[in-house]
């Protein structure tokens, strides 16, 4: 099991899948992060086969909803990864398919976010929203160990 | 003549750039009515956040500017800091970071040129749809970019946002072994290097030359990284305590952003053709040999062809990394301790995609008074717009599609890196009819 949480701290909203990993080491389990940039991520769940990696999405949803994807099935395209990259956790789901690098198992946790500008502070949904991801991997782990 | 029915292309997004800006053609009949690239200003808020930190974060906090090039932030935040100190590094802490910056350049420039900018040039939407003919191609780009997340791991701590560097060297300086431990890594790379400069070397170029004022770092025995004079093909010569006065920054209207421009001169190109135009006798042989094999020789005043450019500085990034890999010694203390003390310092770097100005004025107990940031799209971002108004000027009898598509090329040729701002550049060409 690899977790990875992507974003960027100081981008308001856009710290959500940072801030669930820092809240899952807290809770004594490993988790990484990443910029969410397309080819780190391939290379980060690189010999994985279980992995799950959260970004803050834009989907038009309220601010702070959580959605699971499956990684392995496409991704809806009217979801846009909020990566501050031009190569996102969603062209590097849709890469890594192409090469052959998905690991078998896939689960993409987006936190519906608005507030993206340098030095915004997090909206309270998204911190909420935050918890609800971590409180959910967790659950999930302790069933599926 | 015929009268052309008023027109309007939307491009929702363009897709391959470091984050958001907006670019704005207009055109009236065969005329360039009006450019406007527009990005947002981003360390604008890292400077605030400076300001009353004491000096030993500004590395940490700056880093986190862009998660492209932290070290790019990181190395003229320390060289700026280090001046306003007085702290002088010894010549190993000097090298690791040269070495740090080969791994910084060999990850961003493999990332522009494989996924960001080749697939313009092969016809392809994107890496995703070019992957699927040219697997082999992509499987290689991934793993020369992993050559160079290895370095900057080793060096900087961890991946994103490395946190090792520091004023007067590194918390944690590496053991010959594990510097060893990269070279097969790299001698590879180095191969594959320089089989993407004539890869790229074999793509179709637009035809279009520029009479840029080329800035970049001059250093007398070295491709520059951290260390030299600004130099300019028009005569500039100068420390970087001087930039401010020879540079200023305009506010313009329709952008958030300051325009940088050469005072009394006005727009210049820094970045990868500039150094190369600049310093082509300081690249190693290697990678010199590997530029002229493809015909490619200074002044090359066209910015289509900075992907071969690119190329070459991969080359000779793999052959620096290996030179001084070959040739390490750990330094004798990893950090020399930094005093608190009042005082000014600037530096420049050479980030990827140019010099990179700090300058920070510290206080008694080293806290931060005033930050100054001016990154390279910055400084670039007037002469994208002139490179547009002329290039565009090209295309008015184009196909209006065709004409964004070209134009969007001709704006990631810069590898403009506004990540540090928003999320996607939109593009709109506006076409307006007239009677002729």
């Amino acid at each position: 099991m690899r977790i990875i949480g992507c974003g960027n701290r100081e981008r308001g909203d856009d710290g959500a899948g940072i801030l669930v990993a820092e809240r899952l080491r807290e809770c004594g389990l490993k988790a990484d992060t990443s910029t969410g940039e397309a080819a780190s991520l391939i290379e980060d769940w690189n010999g994985a086969d279980d992995v799950i990696v959260i970004d803050t999405v834009i989907t038009g949803a309220p601010v702070g909803t959580v959605k699971v994807w499956d990684g392995q099935a496409p991704l809806d395209s009217a979801t846009a990864t909020a990566s501050t990259h031009g190569l996102g956790v969603a062209e590097a789901i849709a890469l890594a398919r192409v090469l052959g690098h998905l690991p078998a198992r896939l689960r993409v946790y987006g936190v519906e976010g608005r507030r993206l500008q340098p030095g915004a502070v997090m909206s309270p949904e998204v911190q909420r929203g935050v918890e609800e991801v971590v409180r959910r991997i967790i659950s999930d782990l302790a069933i599926t160990r | 003549m015929t009268v052309r029915g008023p027109r309007t292309i939307r491009v929702d997004t363009l897709a391959r750039v470091e984050g958001e800006g907006s670019l704005y053609i207009k055109i009236v009949g065969e005329r360039v009515a009006d450019v406007k690239f527009k990005i947002y200003e981003p360390p604008r808020f890292f400077e605030a956040l400076l300001r009353g930190r004491h000096f030993s974060e500004a590395p940490d906090i700056t880093a986190r500017i862009c998660g492209i090039c932290p070290i790019a932030y990181q190395m003229s935040a320390v060289h700026a800091i280090e001046r306003a100190l007085g702290v002088r590094i010894e010549p190993a802490v000097r090298t690791l970071r040269r070495l740090f910056y080969c791994g910084e350049w060999i990850e961003s420039h493999t990332l522009h040129v494989y996924m960001l900018h080749a697939p313009d040039f092969l016809g392809y939407p994107d890496a995703i749809a070019m992957a699927r003919e040219h697997r082999a191609v992509v499987e290689k780009a991934l793993r020369l970019k992993k050559t160079g997340n290895r370095i900057v791991q080793l060096l900087g701590g961890r991946e994103i946002h490395p946190i090792s560097a520091a004023v007067g060297g590194f918390y944690r300086t590496p053991t010959k072994q594990q510097l060893t431990a990269l070279v097969s890594d790299l001698e590879w790379a180095l191969e594959a290097s320089l089989e993407t400069v004539r890869w790229t070397a074999g793509l179709e170029f637009p035809s279009f030359e520029q009479d840029y004022e080329f800035v970049a770092l001059r250093h007398a025995d070295e491709y520059p990284f951290n260390e030299g004079r600004l130099v300019s093909n028009r005569g500039l010569d100068i420390d970087a305590a001087e930039y401010e006065d020879h540079f200023v920054e305009l506010h313009v209207k329709h952008s958030n952003a300051l325009h940088s421009v050469v005072r009394g001169r006005g727009s210049y190109l820094v970045g990868p053709l500039a150094r190369f135009n600049l310093n082509f006798d300081k690249l190693p042989e290697v990678a010199r040999k590997a530029a002229l094999d493809v015909g490619l020789r200074p002044p090359i005043r066209n910015i289509f062809r900075s992907i071969v450019v690119r190329a070459v500085e991969i080359v000779f990034a793999c052959a620096e990394a290996l030179r001084i890999i070959d040739e390490y010694e750990p330094p004798t203390i990893p950090r020399i301790d930094a005093p608190n003390r009042m005082g000014v310092g600037q530096a420049i770097t050479e980030a990827p995609r140019g010099i990179l100005y700090h300058r920070y004025a510290l206080d008694d107990n080293g806290r931060i008074v005033a930050a100054k940031i001016v990154p390279p799209t910055s400084q670039n971002q007037k002469q994208i717009e002139d490179d547009l108004r002329e290039y565009a000027a090209q295309l008015v009898a184009w196909p209006i599609d065709d004409a964004t598509w070209k134009c969007e090329q001709a704006v990631r040729s810069y590898d403009p890196c506004i990540s540090c701002a928003t999320h996607f550049l939109k593009v709109v060409l506006g076409r307006e009819s007239v009677k002729g």
